[in-house]
């Protein structure tokens, strides 16, 4: 076993026993890869918190962990900005014009997922466009 | 003085008839090459004979198959013991991880950091820099996302206050 799969054998052993499908564990230039999905939100949660234990400042860089929630069409999302409303765009990026708005704890409808970072949401409004996947909760 | 010539004579002829049915070495080593040549995982090794001591050399697929061929060995009438010099095969590397081009990176990076003012990105050659300072409780979040997009490596430099 590496030295990095050493370090990081807690956070290893936990994304084999957490049910993450397409568990890929790779190193290249001294960066231990972990990617896959996890079948829920609480799974990466858990796994992001053992990886703060083992770093908690997230300052060795020698890790990187690209674990999403598997969401399909018709997922429903909470908004879970800090307080403010989601902005909801044009097109995936923030440099898109601002269609529509998501409020706070608001549950919106995945309508599919264009990468790791922005979903195509549809609100109960009805209101349409792409939203940061970061302030979405899958429910 | 005639008992122990007899006894000699016994001996002799009794340990002669014990090492002609010794089976030879090479006889041994025929066996076990013809019996590797019938099993499928053993493919890859193969035995010289000493002194009924079998020692195995060759590269097999992995380790079931490396515990076969001294099974198999150990089998055959004649082998005192194995010496087992069988190699196994290293697993493919396996792929190694996507990482996204920089143009790319620096799209993602700018939507990322969108909501951290304090927090200044580079992107340089797949790895992402941070600089600036960031709220504790959202360090995990940005990293998270930084996590997503698929870089060579993030260098945290960032104050955490």
């Amino acid at each position: 076993m590496s030295q990095l799969q050493d370090k990081y054998k807690q956070l290893i052993d936990a994304a084999n026993a957490s049910g993450i499908s397409n568990l890929q564990i790779n190193e290249q230039d001294n960066v231990l890869h972990i990617d896959g999905d996890a079948p829920d939100g609480a799974s990466k949660d858990k796994l992001w918190d053992i990886y703060g234990k083992i770093d908690p400042d997230f300052r060795a860089g020698d890790v990187l962990m690209n674990v999403n929630v598997s969401v399909s069409a018709g997922t429903k999302a909470k908004v879970t900005t800090d307080s403010t409303n989601l902005n909801i765009r044009q097109g995936p990026g923030t440099d898109q014009p601002i269609v529509g708005k998501a409020a706070h704890g608001e549950i919106v409808t995945l309508q599919s997922k264009t990468n790791d970072q922005w979903w195509l949401i549809k609100t109960d409004g009805g209101v349409e466009g792409y939203a940061y996947a970061q302030y979405l909760s899958p429910q | 003085m005639k008992i122990s010539k007899i006894l000699l004579a016994v001996f002799l002829s009794a340990s002669v008839l014990f090492f002609s049915c010794k089976p030879k070495d090479s006889d041994v080593q025929a066996k076990i090459t013809e019996k590797f040549a019938a099993t499928p995982e053993c493919s890859g090794a193969s035995a010289s004979v000493t002194d009924g001591v079998a020692t195995l050399t060759g590269q097999v697929k992995d380790d079931a198959c490396k515990n076969m061929a001294e099974n198999t060995a150990k089998d055959i009438k004649g082998v005192k013991s194995v010496v087992n010099d069988l190699t196994t095969t290293p697993p493919p590397p396996p792929p190694a991880p996507a990482v996204n081009p920089d143009s790319e990176l620096t799209k993602g990076v700018t939507d990322a950091t969108k909501d951290f003012p304090t927090v200044t990105a580079a992107v340089n050659n797949g790895e992402i820099t941070l600089t600036g300072s960031i709220k504790r409780a959202d360090l995990q979040k940005l990293m998270q996302t930084l996590n997503t997009l698929k870089p060579k490596k993030i260098n945290n430099q960032l104050t955490i206050k």
